[in-house]
């Protein structure tokens, strides 16, 4: 089998997602040595690269836009070239926090209260006063993200009002609009999501602690200055709650293969949504493979059956 | 401290504390994207050796090897090769130094004479007077060593004569111990500026009469636009300057040959301490660099880089004053490779950078240059290594990127980020 993981791209997480790609095709090597594993950047020479030689399967690992908001994924369908991972549709909705923390909402599910305003409302309504209606309905302290965007970039935590708008500038350097969401203090954890032979299954939870506040980029990608536990310092019914919702996130969203959902478990052991991602992070400090790692399953054998069950779609 | 989690490096205990800040930055992510074609990067520092006659260094490459192989493969001598040495006798003329041969330390890169001389010089805690800004790879050695760096104003003319006397009189008041005084005279990365004959004699006798050694970094006196280079401040002093220089500009940056002119007592230690660093420096690079000196027309090439650079240098300069918003300011290089850019009041450049990167432009944030958080105002242009067009597409995404910043500031009144930016905010060598 010729298999292409599609990595790089041009979002702010490239070098994050070559990290990755280069970590999975060598996994996928390892796991299927008669296989064609290729490691190509999305860029202009992609579609000539896939015309020239046609691969039997694609695993995208673009981080950020481009890579998780459906659009080269809508490219990969139109070509009619079997991907692992969701739809371009589904990407679109999960890549979209206001939008998927709105379904999710709407299902019952727990997400933190939360406002989306672009930046053109600030300006053309004066930022202090809609600033000041933000913090009247959600209150303080509270987390300001970009709404598309992973890895943190451009994430904060406010805790005085007078800080917010240094907080708003931070997230809107990575995106037009930006997600102010109350804060829930509590556990944070990560569950990792994937489907085998029709089953969606969830991995244990990955709870993170890291040395500051915030589970920042430093915090992600340097080793040794988060701790990680896993599985998650939880009880047996909040570690069920936790991978119930991230199940459910993936289902409701209509997601495909894999995922890997954030969540908060507060002090009553009740889990918050917080985002999914459609393409985990698979660096060395990455959640997703330290919970495979943590189920004693090989990285290698989850992405080739995964490929192998998306290029026999 | 582990409670029994996993941080995935076991060795996170038995760091050195200097390693502290040896961190992941979003900074440098956003450099990896600068590497793609679609963005016009006027950040990185990369010569551009596309207009080097590359045939005849493959001929001079293949020579060596049929002809000297057994010694250009082998060891040589930790001071460096003495036919190479002789040679950069009369590159160094070009700036109005002389010296003898065994005054001579070749280098891995001046880089590495950098680290050598602090190396020798200086104790945790010792105080290195430095430019303000400076160059990010001397404060790169200066911090590892553990040094005070203490940054002095420049103006159009580079380091402030008065700013260098009152901070060496504040360092001895203090009871400090300055060993060395760190200018780049000619060119300055990344102010851009050049220091004039009556500026440098000033800095010269100020340094003597404190008796503090001056370590004088020239990597780009040979490619001013207009002229004869500047002379040396090592040309009227042998005793009391460290001369730096590097054949990284001037012929190949992949070669990593550089050097050290230095006082007798003291090359005697850095021939010691680069034995104890790399044994010697690479003999195959050393005598290509050699070969290429006696049987190319070097002065030529220097000629054709200027010509290269000068032209995009122009290109830069009249963009910017084209198509730059009010209030923001430039230096204006007559050699070398950059710009100092200084953004309208209230702009951060290290906070604007992902929304320069994500309109396909990118620079280096001031910041980088510094070692105390100064420099939030200002950018590194560099116009080295992008054609003219490039470099005037990158100046209109920018002014762009900047129009845009204004606006965001207007509406929340501030620039600053609430997150400290952690990390290097400078790009690795290989960014063009």
């Amino acid at each position: 089998m010729h298999v292409l993981v599609l990595a790089g791209g041009l979002s702010a997480e490239r070098d994050v997602s070559l990290r990755s790609g280069r970590r999975v095709a060598d996994a996928l090597r390892t796991e299927r040595p008669d296989w064609e594993v290729q490691v190509a950047d999305v860029d202009a020479s992609l579609l000539t690269l896939l015309g020239d030689h046609r691969p039997d399967c694609i695993v995208p690992l673009l981080h950020g836009a481009a890579g998780e908001d459906g659009a080269l994924r809508d490219v990969l369908e139109s070509l009619g070239i079997p991907f692992v991972g969701s739809g371009a549709a589904a990407c679109r909705l999960a890549f979209d926090k206001p939008i998927a923390k709105e379904l999710v909402s709407g299902a019952g599910l727990r997400t933190p209260d939360s406002v989306a305003i672009p930046q053109s409302t600030f300006r053309e309504l004066g930022a202090a006063s809609v600033l000041e209606a933000v913090v009247g309905r959600i209150g303080l302290p509270m987390v300001v993200k970009p709404t598309r965007g992973g890895s943190a970039l451009g994430a904060s935590i406010v805790h005085r009002e007078s800080d917010l708008p240094a907080a708003m500038v931070g997230a809107f350097a990575y995106a037009d609009s930006v997600l102010m969401e109350q804060f829930i203090a509590g556990t944070e954890v990560s569950i990792g999501v994937f489907e085998r032979d029709g089953d969606v299954l969830a991995l244990s939870g990955v709870e993170i602690v890291p040395e500051g506040e915030l589970y920042d980029y430093s915090a992600r990608y340097t080793a040794g200055t988060t701790e990680f536990f896993c599985p998650a310092r939880l009880s047996e019914d909040q570690e069920m709650q936790a991978q119930a919702m991230a199940l459910n996130v993936h289902v409701l969203l209509g997601l495909r293969d894999w995922s890997r959902t954030d969540l908060i478990i507060d002090s009553d052991g009740q889990p918050w949504f917080l985002e999914v991602n459609v393409a985990p992070g698979m660096t060395e400090t990455s959640l997703y493979p330290q919970a495979l790692s943590a189920a004693d399953v090989s990285l290698g054998s989850v992405m080739a059956e995964l490929t192998e069950a998306a290029a026999a779609r | 401290m582990t409670t029994g989690g996993s941080r995935l490096d076991p060795w996170v205990d038995s760091y050195a504390a200097r390693a502290n800040a040896m961190r992941a930055s979003e900074i440098r992510a956003l450099f990896a994207v600068a590497s793609r074609p679609e963005v016009v990067s006027l950040a990185g520092g990369m010569p551009y050796v596309q207009a080097l006659p590359v045939e005849m260094l493959t001929a001079t490459a293949q020579r060596l090897l049929v002809e000297r192989g057994p010694v250009a493969l082998q060891y040589g001598s930790g001071q460096g090769d003495v036919t190479l040495r002789e040679q950069i006798l009369d590159v160094v003329g070009e700036v109005g130094v002389t010296a003898h041969p065994d005054d001579i330390v070749v280098t891995t890169g001046s880089q590495m004479a950098l680290d050598l001389v602090t190396r020798v010089f200086c104790d945790p805690g010792d105080v290195v007077i430095v430019e303000a800004p400076s160059y990010v790879g001397a404060l790169g050695v200066f911090r590892a060593f553990e040094c005070e760096v203490i940054h002095v104003a420049m103006d159009d003319e580079g380091l402030v004569p008065q700013a260098l006397q009152e901070a060496l009189d504040q360092a001895a008041a203090a009871g400090k111990r300055v060993k060395l005084i760190y200018t780049i005279p000619s060119f300055h990365n990344p102010a851009g500026v050049t220091q004039g004959p009556e500026r440098r004699a000033e800095i010269l006798s100020i340094a003597q009469s404190a008796g503090v050694l001056l370590l004088e970094d020239d990597p780009y006196g040979l490619l001013g636009f207009e002229g004869e280079p500047p002379r040396a401040i090592r040309a009227d002093d042998a005793e009391g300057v460290i001369y730096l220089g590097s054949f990284s500009k001037t012929i190949a940056s992949g070669l990593r040959v550089g050097w050290a002119i230095a006082p007798h007592g003291v090359r005697e230690k850095l021939v010691l301490a680069s034995e104890a660093a790399v044994l010697c420096p690479s003999n195959y690079a050393q005598m290509t660099v050699s070969e290429y000196l006696a049987t190319q027309p070097w002065r030529e090439q220097i000629k054709t880089f200027r010509e290269v650079y000068r032209e995009r240098r122009d290109a830069l300069l009249e963009s910017l004053q084209a198509l730059m918003p009010e209030g923001t300011t430039w230096t204006i290089p007559a050699g070398g490779f950059y710009s100092w850019l200084t953004l309208p009041e209230g702009l951060d450049a290290t906070a604007m950078l992902p929304r320069a990167v994500a309109n396909l432009v990118a620079y280096v944030p001031g910041t980088g240059f510094y070692v105390d958080g100064q420099g939030r105002q200002n950018l590194r242009l560099s116009y080295c290594y992008p054609e003219p067009d490039r470099i005037r597409e990158g100046v209109r995404r920018l002014a762009a990127v900047i129009e845009g910043e204004l606006e965001l500031v207007e509406t929340f009144g501030t620039s600053h980020v609430l997150n400290r930016v952690t990390g290097s905010s400078v790009p690795a060598p290989d960014l063009a």
